[in-house]
This record gives C-alpha cells, sequence and structure tokens, in this order.
C-alpha cells in the first residue's frame, strides 16, 4: 500500500506558497518539499488499515444533528477580544497589507 | 492567435449579442435572520461597534467547538424547498481553506459536495417569456469579516497599506444559492438574470428567512458570464463579477461584461478566466484576482461538526408551514385586482407587485394603488436611483394620500407635496399636512376673488372664452391653481371661472 501514498511535489509546495503569497527561495522550497511529504507519509500510513468494510468518516463517535437552539448568548468584553492581536486601530484587528487581490 | 486590431465591429449591446450568445449564472449569497451566529451565540445585529459581536468560536480560538443553529438549518430546509430543491438526507459542512484575512481561523465553513439542497428551480418571466433558471445547490456557510482598506485613493485594496477587521459578521449564517448555467436567454440575458434575483428576493421575504438589503449586503449577488460565438454550441471561458450589490446593478454588470468580452473576442483575444468587480460608478467590471481553482481551496470534512441529517417528518412539517410564494400571490391579486396579464407583468418589472397589495389592503382602490406606484412613486425612485419599495415610504402611508384625494381633502398636486414631505422627512401623511397646510381650498368666496383676479389679469382670454372657445378657460384656471399654490380642487375652479365669465358648457 505504501507505494501508493500521495507524494507532496516542489512545484506544488511552490503553488501553496504563491497562495498563502509567501516568498519562499528555491532552498526553502526543496526543504519543505521533503519535510512535508515525510509528514503526509507519515499520516497516509493510516490508509494501510483502511479495510473495504470501514467507510469513510470525519469522526469517531456516531453522532448526528447536534444543533443549538438559536439564542443570543454575551459576547466576550471587546478589551479582552483586542488583547491578544498584535496590532488594533479603532478597535479593528490591523493586520499587513493584502497582496495580489485587485489589480 | 492573432489578435486584430484592424476590425471595425458594432460594439453595442444590440451589435454584440448578434454575433454571441451569453450564457450566464448566478452565485446568491443571503444572511439568514437568525438573532444569533451560525456555530455560536453572538448576536446578528447590523451596525453594531466593531468586535463587540465575537467570542472564542467566531474568532476562532484554540479549543473552541462550533455548534450548528438549528434555526439556520429550518430556514436553509425553506428556503430549499421554496425552490424546488431536494433535501439530503444526510449531508455535512467542509472547511474551505484560503489566505485572506476575513476569518480569523484560516478557513470559512462552508459546504462542499454534500451539501443540503440540491436541484431544484425557478421560473422567471421576461418580456411574456418564461425562463426555468436551474438551481444547482443551496448551501450552509458563514459570513466572513468586514475588513476596511487604510490608506491609497479610494478605500480599495490596491494601494492600500493595511487592513482592519471587524468579525462581527463573521460567523453569521450565510447561505449561497448556486444556478445552473443559464442558456437560451440571446439578448435578454441581463434582463433574466435581474428577474431571478428580483423573484428570489421577493421569495426570500415571503419566507421571512432573511431582511434581504441588497444596500446593507443581507443579499449579494456574483454574477458569472460567458459567450459563444453564435451557432457554436461550446461555452467560451467566463469570468465571476462580484460586488453587485443592488438589481438594477445585476443587468448592468451582465450587461457590460458581454460587451467587455465581446471586444476581446473580436480581436481574436483570450478571456482569462478570472474575478472581477463591477463599479457602480461606471458600470463596468474592473479585474481583480486570478480565480482559485476548487482544488486550491483544500476542501476537507470539518471534524468539529456531526454530520447533518434531517429527519423526514421534520422536512414534512417545514414544507406544510412554507407561506404562499410570489409567484401564486401574483396570481391571487391578478384576479383580485382585476388586472390583465399585461399590466401585472408592468407591476412585476417595476418591483411594485407587494408594495401595491399592501396598499389595496390598507384601504386604497387597485387603480388608484397602481397608479401612484407605477407612477409618482416610481419616478421619484428612479431619481433617486433606487428601487420604488425603497423610498422611505409605506404602503399604508401611500393608501392614506389616496384615501385624502378620494375625500376630496387633497388634490392631485397637493397629494404629492403630501408624498414628498414623507420622503423628505419620514414623517407620516396626516403630520405633512397639518404642518405644511396642505388641503383643498374648498371656501368659495376665495376662490371667486381668485377667479376675478385671474380674469382681470387675463382679458384676451376671458374674451375668447366669452366668445365661445370655452376650452381656453383652460389657462385660467391654471392661474388660480397656481395663485392657491395648488390647494384649490381643479374642476371647482373651472366652474367657478365660467360662471363668472356668465359661460354655460
Amino acid at each position: 500500500m505504501s507505494d501508493e501514498r500521495p507524494t507532496l511535489t516542489r512545484d506544488e509546495v511552490a503553488h501553496l506558497a504563491q497562495l498563502a503569497r509567501l516568498a519562499v527561495t528555491e532552498e526553502e522550497l526543496d526543504l519543505f518539499a521533503g519535510q512535508l511529504d515525510v509528514i503526509l507519509g507519515a499520516v497516509a500510513r493510516i490508509g494501510d488499515v483502511a479495510a473495504a468494510d470501514i467507510p469513510p468518516t470525519s469522526h469517531a463517535v456516531p453522532l448526528q444533528n447536534v444543533f443549538r437552539a438559536d439564542e443570543v448568548r454575551p459576547s466576550l468584553p471587546r478589551e479582552d477580544i483586542l488583547a491578544g492581536a498584535p496590532a488594533v486601530e479603532d478597535f479593528r484587528f490591523r493586520v499587513p497589507q493584502i497582496l495580489g487581490e485587485e489589480e | 492567435m492573432t489578435v486584430r486590431d484592424d476590425v471595425q465591429l458594432d460594439l453595442s449591446y444590440d451589435g454584440v449579442v448578434r454575433r454571441y450568445a451569453p450564457v450566464i449564472g448566478l452565485e446568491t449569497h443571503v444572511e439568514l435572520g437568525t438573532v444569533s451566529k451560525m456555530f455560536c451565540g453572538c448576536s446578528t445585529e447590523f451596525g453594531a461597534e466593531p468586535n463587540t459581536h465575537t467570542c472564542p468560536v467566531c474568532l476562532g480560538l484554540p479549543g473552541a467547538l462550533p455548534v450548528v443553529n438549528a434555526k439556520a438549518i429550518e430556514y436553509t430546509i425553506r428556503i430549499g424547498l421554496a425552490l424546488n430543491c431536494s433535501i439530503a438526507e444526510w449531508c455535512r459542512f467542509a472547511r474551505k481553506n484560503y489566505f485572506y484575512p476575513d476569518m480569523p481561523k484560516n478557513f470559512q465553513i462552508s459546504q462542499y459536495d454534500e451539501p443540503l439542497c440540491v436541484d431544484g428551480h425557478l421560473d422567471v418571466v421576461v418580456e411574456g417569456q418564461t425562463y426555468r433558471v436551474g438551481i444547482e445547490r443551496v448551501h450552509m456557510e458563514e459570513d466572513t469579516g468586514k475588513n476596511t482598506h487604510v490608506g491609497g485613493a479610494t478605500g480599495r485594496i490596491h494601494g492600500a497599506e493595511y487592513s482592519l477587521v471587524d468579525f462581527n459578521r463573521a460567523g453569521i449564517p450565510l447561505i449561497e444559492i448556486v444556478t445552473k448555467p443559464v442558456e437560451g436567454t440571446g439578448p435578454l440575458a441581463p434582463e433574466v438574470a435581474k428577474a431571478y434575483v428580483t423573484e428570489l428576493r421577493d421569495i426570500l421575504r415571503s419566507l421571512g428567512v432573511s431582511d434581504v438589503k441588497m444596500e446593507q449586503g443581507s443579499l449579494r449577488c456574483d454574477v458569472n458570464t460567458s459567450l459563444s460565438p453564435i451557432g457554436v454550441s461550446e461555452w467560451g471561458t467566463r469570468t465571476e463579477t462580484k460586488n453587485v450589490n443592488s438589481l438594477r446593478s445585476v443587468e448592468r454588470a451582465v450587461r457590460s461584461e458581454i460587451i467587455r468580452q465581446a471586444a476581446i473576442l473580436d480581436r481574436g483575444g483570450r478571456i482569462k478566466q478570472e474575478t472581477r468587480h463591477f463599479q457602480e460608478t461606471t458600470g463596468e467590471t474592473r479585474s481583480g484576482r486570478s480565480k482559485e481553482e476548487a482544488t486550491d481551496y483544500r476542501y476537507f470534512p470539518e471534524p468539529d461538526l456531526v454530520p447533518v441529517a434531517p429527519a423526514r417528518d421534520w422536512v414534512a412539517d417545514i414544507r406544510a408551514s412554507l407561506p404562499e410564494l410570489p409567484a401564486a400571490r401574483r396570481a391571487r391579486l391578478r384576479s383580485e385586482l382585476g388586472l390583465s396579464t399585461e399590466e401585472l407583468q408592468q407591476m412585476v418589472n417595476a418591483g411594485v407587485v407587494e408594495a401595491v397589495g399592501e396598499t389595496v389592503q390598507a384601504g386604497a382602490t387597485a387603480a388608484e394603488a397602481r397608479n401612484w406606484w407605477m407612477g409618482y412613486l416610481a419616478e421619484q425612485a428612479n431619481s433617486r436611483e433606487v428601487e420604488p419599495t425603497s423610498l422611505p415610504i409605506t404602503p399604508a402611508q401611500v393608501a392614506r394620500v389616496i384615501l385624502l384625494v378620494a375625500d376630496g381633502k387633497l388634490s392631485t398636486a397637493l397629494a404629492r407635496q403630501a408624498v414628498d414631505g414623507v420622503l423628505q422627512t419620514g414623517k407620516d401623511v396626516d403630520a405633512i399636512v397639518a404642518e405644511r397646510g396642505l388641503a383643498v381650498v374648498s371656501d368659495t368666496s376665495a376662490l371667486t376673488r381668485a377667479a376675478d383676479e385671474a380674469i382681470a389679469d387675463n382679458p384676451d382670454v376671458a374674451d375668447k372664452v366669452r366668445g365661445g372657445k370655452v376650452a381656453a378657460v383652460g389657462a385660467l384656471v391654471g392661474a388660480v391653481m397656481k395663485a392657491t399654490r395648488g390647494q384649490a380642487d381643479a374642476p371647482a375652479v373651472r366652474q367657478i371661472l365660467l360662471q363668472q365669465l356668465g359661460v354655460s358648457e
């Protein structure tokens, strides 16, 4: 089974970096592609124990329809919310320039 | 591929649609009218101080777990049923991963390959022709936070130095209604797109699941457009136009995108698959980011939420509770108000069916209600570039004005002044009438005095009338109306003038 596991290519890492607007050097691409591939390989081992009689699931517990009523509960105080932000302006989270969205 | 600059083709809309057949698709986002958010108990109230409606769940803090709002599921099923969809027996949420700072979790909880409602349709009528718009899916997701871009000239991302994020909106239940590609509309594609969004808005309003205010963003529309040369069955590359924030803009966006794409194709160019932004001021679209592929979002099942499997008897109960939908209501109003199909269609196009119906319900006659909404109020709406129903006047207020005219307390001119007053101040009709002293002058002696003055001031006209040209009296009526600032009843004035001139009809 292990030879069927997905591999992560250098090009895919470059594409992900582009999506995240991360500047990644050529050396880093080699490094990350190798490291991420090892991680993927470790996770893919789960596939080794998958059997035809076990349906895929996203949960370990056999539950469905867990709902809450549509009722307003108190929000957190704004001071607490903003206390953990790296930068704040006008009670809003200040984030760096957004790149490559609009020409 | 050669790019030809020498070709001079007709780039007017009419010219373009003779050469190309448009295919459109619409993705409509609707904020549901629940009082709390999709996965937490924070309030959904519009217009609150920034970041006052947030908590560990909608801020994506470590360890916080989302729990689904049952009302949001119910509302989505209501919408699905009203759009003739099948309701899935089992569905689940997925994470949509992307890098953009409007969701603190770095992903949006959405639905991907397992939506709650699928495969429906909605019929719209344009120029007497019915078009069936297929509904691909109705799925649930959460709204994102609101970014404000700082620096740069226009508040756009481009040129901004940084952005500020308010997460009040993040996590508000949002549904996305996706149509199948709509073909075969020909030149009417912009009108069909507008008619679809209008009908959808009216359905959502009648279902009571959203306040559907486009100007506040609770109903938002993305329009996909592609062109293929007439006679070619293969579809062209599509673009997705965002930022379409009014019904009028839906029509304008499709129209301008059709013209833009045709100009490129005419020169042998290629359409880039991308997101474009509609510009309200110019009516044109501007290039945005290149469209990300679905695989770029790396969807996977949301492990923090368990599947949703709506019980069949619950779905049946919801179906039984659906109100009369706009199409059925229109058919009923048509027979109740005694309208022709064409008259009704004009009202639909003007977006005033509900308003007329409610005005009649408030006591006005059908003919007068229709006159006001199709006439003076439509003009006022047009000059303000809003829909008639967005004017700050209620059907009850319009009915009151109509009643005052019917009782002879206001002339048509005065009634318009009363309406203007309501539109300007938001006060009630009777308050405006009292405040501005709007009342028909029925004091005969005052009118007679005004009539005598008009006759004295216009001896030539008076002679004509005396000489038998009774129609000429109109000029004198006008003079009296002017002198009494429109507060007289024109037929009564005419009567008095003829009497003073010694002429009988």
